[in-house]
């Protein structure tokens, strides 16, 4: 079962490069926000898979939650940031 | 009436100066009263049940010395917000809706099994580009009050190829269909639900 | 039981790829959030339920004590991700970005 678990969070940090290539090329401020949020809902993910192989699920989840919450207030923040057109028009032209 | 109910509730902040809060999330005209200093007995002791079996629940120690660093932390943490989670408490009648939401919970789960299998189906499909139609679908919603409009909002967000991309406080939707067949039957089934699960038939 | 939980883990990980290849391959934001916001919740309820369910193999207090706050997790990732979906949406609509429509170029 931990090899299970060891590909599957193989293949999870994989799947990052999508989102992180979304965030570095993408057109628009608010597509790189994008790609930023869905790489933390995939780390969540990740952090109890790790936490499962090293058998220390207890303390890799209060890691998980705290990391939820940094990445939700995060995404929060950044498109308040964003909403006086701060240098969104820059980079359509 | 509910516009107004919004409106005041700044001036009643200033009066019960215990909550720096913002605007609570549902502002009901049959809010009960504020008056003074007085702190609402029944949303104080439901905030602390909850903090504290959060409290429990994420420490996982039962000795007392734990027991009472919980306690104490969350006395403060309910005294100071408690008019934050329930707003406008009405003791009859707050369980059955707490039991009619909870119904709702099943069919919303089978409803965004089907949304995430027709995007996936759009996702992986070759021709994609010729599948989609996007476009802002606008329409007003017959919800009331606050926090139906916001599980409303919710639920279109997760449920078939729809995304909520403006809200108004009068129930004006605008929402982004990916494609013509899920756009056109909003609000439809979800809204009828929504409206029986609060009490707004 | 082992069978469940694998099944449920690739499933998750299935609608994970199907997020990640959706955000790769729609034409503009609006419809680039349909795979990032949707795909992403249920990926995310299907593999931390599979790993909760087998956190509970060795039953004990302490075992059964992380599964309730992995499962914890679920329902704070099903409560935020939708309003992060819609700050990122309000973001794109006051910055004057208007929807792709059929015919058009790829952005």
């Amino acid at each position: 079962m931990d090899s299970v678990f060891l590909y599957s969070g193989l293949y999870l940090a994989f799947l990052m490069i999508f989102p992180l290539y979304r965030a570095l090329r993408g057109p628009t401020v608010v597509d790189r926000m994008l790609g930023v949020n869905a790489i933390g809902s995939k780390t969540v993910v990740l952090l109890i898979l790790i936490g499962l192989i090293f058998n220390r699920v207890d303390m890799f989840v209060d890691i998980a939650l705290a990391y939820a919450m940094l990445n939700f207030i995060a995404v929060l923040a950044a498109s308040r940031y964003f909403h006086k057109r701060k240098g969104l028009y820059d980079e359509l032209q | 009436m509910h516009t107004k109910g919004f409106l005041l509730d700044t001036k009643e902040h200033k009066n019960f100066n215990l909550s720096p809060s913002p605007a609570p999330i549902e502002a009901d005209s049959s809010a009960p009263s504020r008056k003074g200093n007085r702190l609402n007995f029944y949303p104080f002791a439901f905030t602390f049940i909850i903090m504290f079996g959060i409290w429990i629940l994420l420490s996982g120690k039962f000795d007392p010395f734990h027991l009472t660093l919980g306690l104490i932390s969350c006395a403060i943490v309910s005294y100071l917000s408690s008019d934050l989670l329930f707003p406008s408490l009405k003791i009859r009648g707050f369980f059955g809706q707490w039991l009619r939401f909870i119904k709702y919970i099943p069919w919303l789960m089978i409803q965004i099994m089907k949304a995430n299998l027709h995007v996936l189906y759009l996702t992986f499909h070759p021709r994609m580009m010729e599948l989609i139609d996007p476009k802002i679908v606008r329409f007003r919603s017959r919800l009331k009050s606050d926090l139906a409009l916001v599980t409303f909002a919710n639920s279109i967000t997760l449920t078939p190829g729809t995304i909520t991309v403006d809200v108004s406080i009068h129930g004006d939707f605008r929402v982004h269909a990916i494609d013509k067949a899920s756009g056109d039957p909003l609000p439809g089934e979800m809204e009828e639900r929504i409206a029986r699960a609060f009490g707004e038939t | 039981m082992d069978i469940i939980v694998c099944l449920f883990l690739f499933a998750g990980l299935f609608f994970f790829t199907g997020g990640s290849v959706g955000i790769l391959r729609f034409p503009d934001f609006y419809s680039r959030l349909h795979p990032a916001g949707k795909l992403a919740t249920l990926g995310s309820f299907s593999a931390i339920a599979a790993l909760a369910l087998f956190n509970l193999h060795q039953f004990s207090l302490a075992a059964l004590l992380t599964s309730v706050k992995i499962l914890l997790l679920v329902v704070f990732v099903f409560l935020t991700s939708p309003t992060a979906t819609h700050a990122i949406v309000d973001a794109g609509v006051r910055a004057g970005l208007t929807p792709w429509t059929k015919g058009e170029k790829r952005r």
